[in-house]
């Protein structure tokens, strides 16, 4: 194996490649070519590393440098400087957001020193398109041991002591539920994973498929021994076509490879894998509609049970996990339950992975052990909330979780805890808001998107989303009344004991989570018609403070109706009855005249 | 089966029945098909509705059923173009309606449309899985992310 003085890792994610990092590769290559330096440095395009609001990023190792906001310009004075020179392009390095201060190194990032990493350890570290980098990281090791020394029975054993819970949302104990599939009578058996993410601010499921690919797989060899299955499926959501790819090459690459097929290094094991892509419906995340949408029916869900595990595809004996639970399986087996037990609470073990979005400083994704608390992740890795503004909420589990005010930002991150406060550790989406997000418009939002993925077949579901979010509307154009709060937390209820599937017992938790921590908020909309936050269109209006505007018209020319008039170099005014409340003006002044209220 | 009527002997729609023969005898086969039916055509037409039943065995309503549950199926021709433009919960709270109201003004069309000249289809969806980018907007394959309504236009424009 040949040696190499350096490397460059590029990243090779969603998002920085959205920022050019193709192009940055580009350039990082002919510039070592022209430096005669492909020798001695070993380009590499990985998976995510996470914090991609610093994007486009490129490492270099051994020095482990992190240079943030790359452009394709840069690449020759990477190459000129920090390669052929060993200088640090200082302009190019992470700030501290407070302090402005630089860090050069990776680890020392606060983003990174307080997570832990074991699901995304390889992310960011590895080409997830060469099968040997992901075995040069004990990658496959796992499954050797399964299969040389491991009865199926150990394996689960060991899954079980790991505490392991599926972290596709509900938390049930991974070794058990596998114990549940092995038991049952039945031939053949399947497993599936379930990588339709489709909760709205959650991609931690995306970077593995994308950064990973192979750990998911050996992860279902593994499930697949333990619980007798020859058969599985990946089923992955069609919006992520990098995803797609990355699997179908991974799965390619484990067939040539005699991980994947017939007599698996050369046992009597066989395992043969399927890719299936959704066709765009968030429902099929649950497992029983997705299953129906795998055997190519409309993706409706069922009443359970019957369990997957006794009655699954085509009516046989079939194991769903979602894409991070199949991925801790490997470092389970080989660090064994014990040392994942180690990680976490009482009943919560190991890390999760986390999707920080919305209004905070470093959006990206977080790995860390359970038990951390939402402060220590919004405010030490995520950095705070930006420009100054103050925290309001954050909403956790997507469409199914809650919101949380300051006053819980305390709370353990662990699936009882999080349930208690009425929210949900859900898929791990963290989607953090501030003063300027309006509660009533967030309840509103959620509701409308489980309005529209609500399948229909059972009627609170149906017709209850529908009548809250008529509600939810009247009193976000200030046409509310209190008996309306009343009236919400009644329907929330209902839906919540009688609809059918997860979709619908869990879609007015938003409702009822905001009703509880930001009551003021919707009285506020109710009695003083107004909205704290300045985002309820319908109850503000636009105006333009006479002594700041300075007449340039910007604002009257992107006007869409026409309803700002005056003279230049005078101050304008708005018609407030022909203002549609589009916000364009606003955008537009440079001088900071137009105000809403 | 039948041939056209123009007199050319063959199926009518040669890329159809070769999707539909390298499916033949599996399996769950339906939405495969109709993914590639997609791809090749554009949108499920009505004759394909009819031929994939025929050839899997299974009423054309079932076909219909499935092809109007998922949103990624369309039974209408589409733009040669399609703008997604992100309407999840992190791309929301960082302004995602005024992207997709940029949008509709700089297309004239509402989401789920298409343009006349077929260049351009607005879908909105809820998340893209980017939301560290947000707000965002995909036209086909590529990510816009950190979008603000005014650079709307501009990358529009580089799609033909
Ligand atoms: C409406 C709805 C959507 C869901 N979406 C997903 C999803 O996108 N990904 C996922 O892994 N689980 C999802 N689930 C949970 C699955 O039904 C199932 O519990 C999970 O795949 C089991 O895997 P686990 O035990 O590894 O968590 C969803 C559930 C419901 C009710
Ligand atoms: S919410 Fe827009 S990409 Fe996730």
């Amino acid at each position: 194996m040949q040696l190499f003085r350096a490397h460059v890792l590029v990243c090779g994610g969603t998002g920085c490649t959205s920022g050019g990092s193709q192009e940055i590769r580009a350039r990082l290559e002919r510039e070592i070519q022209a430096n005669n330096l492909e020798n001695e440095v070993k380009l590499v395009i990985t998976g995510c590393h996470g914090l991609c609001e610093m994007g486009p990023l490129v490492i270099v190792y051994p020095e482990g440098t992190m240079y943030t906001h790359v452009q394709p310009d840069d690449a020759a004075e990477i190459v000129s400087e920090h390669l052929l020179k060993g200088r640090i392009v200082q302009r190019l390095l992470y700030k501290e957001p407070m302090t402005e201060e630089q860090v050069p190194h990776y680890g020392d990032l606060p983003f990174y020193k307080k997570q832990h990493r074991v699901v995304l350890s390889n992310c960011g570290y590895i080409n997830p398109e060469v099968l040997e980098e992901y075995i040069a990281r004990d990658g496959y090791a796992a499954l050797a041991k399964c299969l040389g020394e491991m009865t199926p029975e150990e394996v689960i054993e060991e899954v079980k002591k790991s505490g392991l819970r599926g972290r596709g949302g509900a938390g049930f104990p991974t070794g058990l539920k596998w114990s549940f599939c092995r038991n049952a009578p039945g031939e053949p058996k399947y497993v599936v994973c379930n990588a339709d993410e489709g909760d709205p601010g959650a991609f931690m499921d995306r970077s593995v498929l994308e950064g990973d690919p192979h750990r998911l797989i050996e992860g279902m060899l593994i499930g697949a021994y333990a619980i007798g299955a020859s058969e599985g499926y990946i089923y992955c959501r069609a919006e992520y076509p990098l995803a797609v790819k990355r699997l179908k090459l991974a799965m390619k690459q484990a067939e040539e490879a005699g991980l994947l097929g017939d007599n698996i290094l050369g046992t009597d094991f066989s395992f043969h894998l399927h890719l299936k892509e959704g066709a765009g419906a968030f429902v099929c995340g649950e497992e029983t509609a997705l299953m129906a949408s795998i055997m190519g029916e409309r993706g409706m869900p069922r009443p359970r049970p019957p369990f997957p595990a006794n009655s699954g595809l085509w009516g046989k004996p079939t194991n769903i996990n979602n894409v991070e639970t199949w991925a801790n399986i490997p470092d389970i087996i080989r660090r064994g339950g014990e040392w994942f037990a180690s990680m976490g609470t009482e009943k919560s073990k190991g890390t999760k992975v986390f999707a920080l979005t919305g209004k905070v400083q470093n959006t990206g994704l977080v790995e860390v052990p359970m038990g951390i608390t939402l402060r220590e992740i919004i405010f030490e890795i995520g950095g705070g909330v930006p420009n100054g503004k103050k925290f309001k909420a954050v909403q956790i589990g997507g469409p199914s979780g809650g919101c949380l005010p300051e006053s819980q930002l305390d709370l353990s991150v662990d699936y009882e805890s999080l349930t208690a406060a009425g929210a949900i550790v859900g898929s791990g989406g963290l989607v953090v808001m501030d003063e300027d997000t309006c509660i009533v418009d967030v309840a509103r939002f959620f509701l409308s998107f489980t309005r529209a993925e609500s399948c229909g077949k059972c009627t609170p579901c149906r017709e209850g989303i529908k009548r809250m979010l008529e509600v939810l509307d009247r009193i976000a154009n200030g046409e509310g009344k209190m008996e309306d709060l009343e009236l919400l937390e009644r329907t929330a209820l209902v839906i919540k004991n009688t609809a059918l599937c997860g979709l619908g017992q869990t879609a007015p938790n938003p409702i009822l989570s905001t009703l509880r921590y930001f009551r003021d908020e919707y009285v506020a909309h109710i009695q003083d018609k107004k909205c704290p936050a300045g985002v309820c269109t319908n109850l503000l209006t636009y105006s333009i403070q006479p002594e700041l505007c300075r007449g340039c018209t910007a604002c009257a020319k992107v006007c869409p109706v026409g309803a700002i008039s005056g003279e230049i170099k005078k101050p304008h005014v708005i018609d407030t009855e022909k203002c549609i409340k589009c916000g364009a003006c606003m955008e537009k002044c440079r001088f900071g005249a137009i105000t809403l209220g | 089966m039948s041939g056209c009527a123009c007199g050319n002997s063959g199926p009518q729609y040669p890329e159809l029945e070769e999707i539909l023969a390298r499916y033949a005898g599996q399996r769950g086969a339906l939405i495969p098909v109709l993914q590639e039916v997609q791809a090749a055509y554009g949108y499920i037409f009505e004759d394909a509705i009819v031929r994939i039943a025929e050839a899997l065995g299974i009423p054309a309503t079932s076909v219909y059923g499935v092809a109007t549950f998922y949103a990624q199926f369309h039974l209408k021709p589409r733009g040669r173009h399609v703008v997604r433009v992100c309407q999840g919960t992190a791309c929301h709270v960082r302004g995602a309606a005024k992207i997709l109201a940029a949008v509709e003004k700089e297309l004239g069309i509402k989401p789920g449309e298409t343009t006349e000249d077929l260049r351009f289809t607005i879908e909105p969806v809820a998340c893209l899985g980017c939301c560290g980018l947000a707000p965002v907007m995909m036209v086909n394959d590529d990510t816009h992310g950190r979008l603000t309504p005014d650079k709307v236009a501009e990358i529009l424009a580089a799609y033909e």
